[in-house]
């Protein structure tokens, strides 16, 4: 079944078929969002009434387009806020995760590199209640102990930027570590040879050239943050990000606005992963 | 200490601090609590208790045995779809289509999970599209509910993981030298043979990697469920939620989260065994 054996042509285009339909099936529920995005209805669903900018644009009821709904706008900033941590965050970690694994044999190392993969097989939902459980008893200890309430323990922000950092860093590490390994170490001997500080080797010949996978593993880091849910369900407090305001929305029953939300989604994560891309080639 | 030393100890500083603070005591905290049980307000002792629940209650051992077997479904059924897909797009498609393919299946994924289950609402329920389109063909004379159900769930879960089985499939199928193929087929084998001795063996790694995914993310996953099943498709991880979040009963909810973290563990283990792979291999590969 490769190009240079003659198979029959039945056998070749049922194949065929067979791979534009898995392609169509793809593609069939996202374009079933965007094109419900302009339906002038209050419903996302047949019968179709006519084409409108208003999910995106309209001020006044029954149409409260998106750039005009407070709640959506805000979750929008409130998980553009988390990412951007995590993303920061977990590129650093990741950073010094590389350098330790590909620099330093030392006693220890498998186990701490496997331990290091483990929170890609933990399910999201236990990371979150793990996270939950403990920070609540440290927050209750300090409680005891100090009489301080503190905030940042409680469900909320901080605590979902830890759960979605706890596992977005193993990725990262993943993706700075692939490029690291390919990386000549004499590049950096001969700037130390010329009298560069080890320090001033790694920013000026290292650092430039992980950068391709520096900007991969934020931006992967970033949308990864952006679309979870499991960990941050269990996590979340006041102030939800998207996906949670979405969701409850969502089993409120929906008005084509949601579609609007989604459409402006796919937009956003296709650019980023074009930037990324286009990094990528450099 | 010498600077060698010293930036040793820099960098082994943040590794300890995120797998010790945000891994490894939290689970060890979450033990603790399910290995306790409460007497009075504020007052524990421990107890196996909630594991006994677990192994008591009808409830909740069938919707455990019930998500762990669809989830072995839902990764057998991406596998059997997907294979083909990564087959066409490592060895029969060639230059940029092959390129523009691979990208293809990636699309999908860079949007939410969230949007991707809109999606199929919008096509499935009761006023959508293809109830709409079924109505005018003249197929069906009302609408029909296709939402709801175990199949529609299925179809979800399915799609949501398409892309972590297509992509390591394909990396290890485009590894295989078309040679090979080729001398199979001289030495007398027929397409099956061929398939079943040369091309499945070779493909086992990513076989393996994405089936791991697949399943792990199936058996975790909450919103697929929640949003495309029925009422009677309960599944665990939301047995997960309700104890933590709606009747705040953390003991018996950190038991259940035990329960979950060792059946995907046990299944990733025992698949890593039978095959002989590594977790560091595997992991590797996938990404």
């Amino acid at each position: 079944m490769i190009p240079s054996i003659p198979q029959p042509r039945g056998v070749r285009l049922i194949y065929k078929a067979y791979v534009v339909a898995f392609f169509l099936w793809l593609a069939l529920p996202l374009v079933a969002v965007s094109v419900f995005a302009f339906n002038d209805s209050q419903f996302p669903s047949l019968p179709w009434e006519g084409f409108t900018w208003g999910w995106f644009f309209g001020d006044a009821r029954p149409q409260i387009g998106l750039f005009h709904e407070r709640r959506i706008l805000s979750s929008i900033w409130t998980s553009v806020f988390v990412a951007f941590w995590v993303s920061l965050l977990a590129v650093t970690v990741g950073t010094t995760n590389a350098f330790l694994f590909n620099r330093y044999s030392f006693r220890g190392r498998g186990f701490l590199y496997v331990l290091m993969l483990l929170p890609l097989v933990v399910p999201g939902i236990v990371l979150g209640i793990s996270i939950l459980i403990f920070s609540s008893r440290v927050a209750g200890t300090v409680q005891d102990l100090s009489g301080l309430y503190v905030e940042a323990l409680r469900p909320g922000l901080p605590l979902v930027i830890a759960g979605q950092f706890s596992f977005i860093t193993t990725i990262a590490t993943l993706v700075i570590s692939a490029r690291l390994i390919k990386f000549d170490r004499s590049l950096e001997e001969a700037a130390l040879n010329l009298g560069a500080s080890p320090l001033t080797a790694v920013r000026t010949i290292t650092i430039p050239y992980l950068m391709p996978a520096l900007v991969g593993a934020f931006v992967v880091a970033f949308l990864m943050s952006f679309e979870n849910f499991n960990t941050t369900l269990m996590l979340v407090g006041s102030d939800a990000p998207l996906t949670i305001t979405m969701f409850d929305r969502l089993k409120e029953g929906s008005t084509p606005v949601l579609n609007a939300v989604s459409l402006l989604l796919m937009v956003g994560s296709g650019v980023l992963a074009l930037v990324m891309i286009s990094f990528q080639r450099r | 200490m010498t600077p060698g030393r010293l930036s040793f100890f820099l960098l082994l500083a943040p590794l300890v601090l995120w797998l010790g603070l945000l891994i490894v005591i939290p689970h060890i905290d979450m033990a603790l609590v399910s290995l306790r049980a409460r007497v009075a307000p504020g007052e524990y002792t421990p107890s196996l208790q909630n594991y006994a629940d677990f192994f008591t209650q009808p409830l909740y051992l069938v919707t455990f045995a019930r998500t762990a077997i669809m989830s072995i479904l839902a990764t057998a059924i991406t596998l059997i779809i997907g294979f083909p897909i990564s087959y066409y797009i490592a060895k029969i498609a060639k230059g940029r289509s092959q390129a523009s393919l691979f990208l293809m299946c990636l699309i999908p994924f860079w949007v939410s999970e969230l949007v991707r289950t809109f999606g199929w609402i919008i096509l499935l329920r009761e006023t959508g599209v293809i109830s709409g389109l079924l109505q005018w063909a003249g197929l069906a004379d009302q609408p029909v509910e296709m939402l709801y159900n175990d199949s529609a769930m299925m179809l979800g879960l399915v799609y949501t993981s398409m892309l972590f089985m297509v992509v390591p499939l394909t990396t290890t199928l485009e590894s295989l030298d078309d040679a090979v193929i080729e001398a199979g087929y001289d030495l007398g084998g027929n397409g099956f043979s061929v398939l079943r001795e040369i091309v499945i063996p070779h493909a086992m790694p990513g076989i393996v990697s994405g089936c791991i995914v697949v399943f792990m993310l199936s058996l975790g996953n909450y919103l697929t469920p929640t949003m495309l099943g029925g009422k009677d498709s309960l599944w665990f991880t939301q047995l997960i939620y309700s104890q933590f979040i709606v009747r705040f009963n953390w003991e018996l909810g950190a038991a259940f989260g035990f329960c979950l973290l060792g059946a995907s563990s046990l299944i990733v283990w025992g698949m890593l065994r039978l095959t002989g792979q590594t977790l560091e291999r595997t992991m590797g590969e996938g990404s």
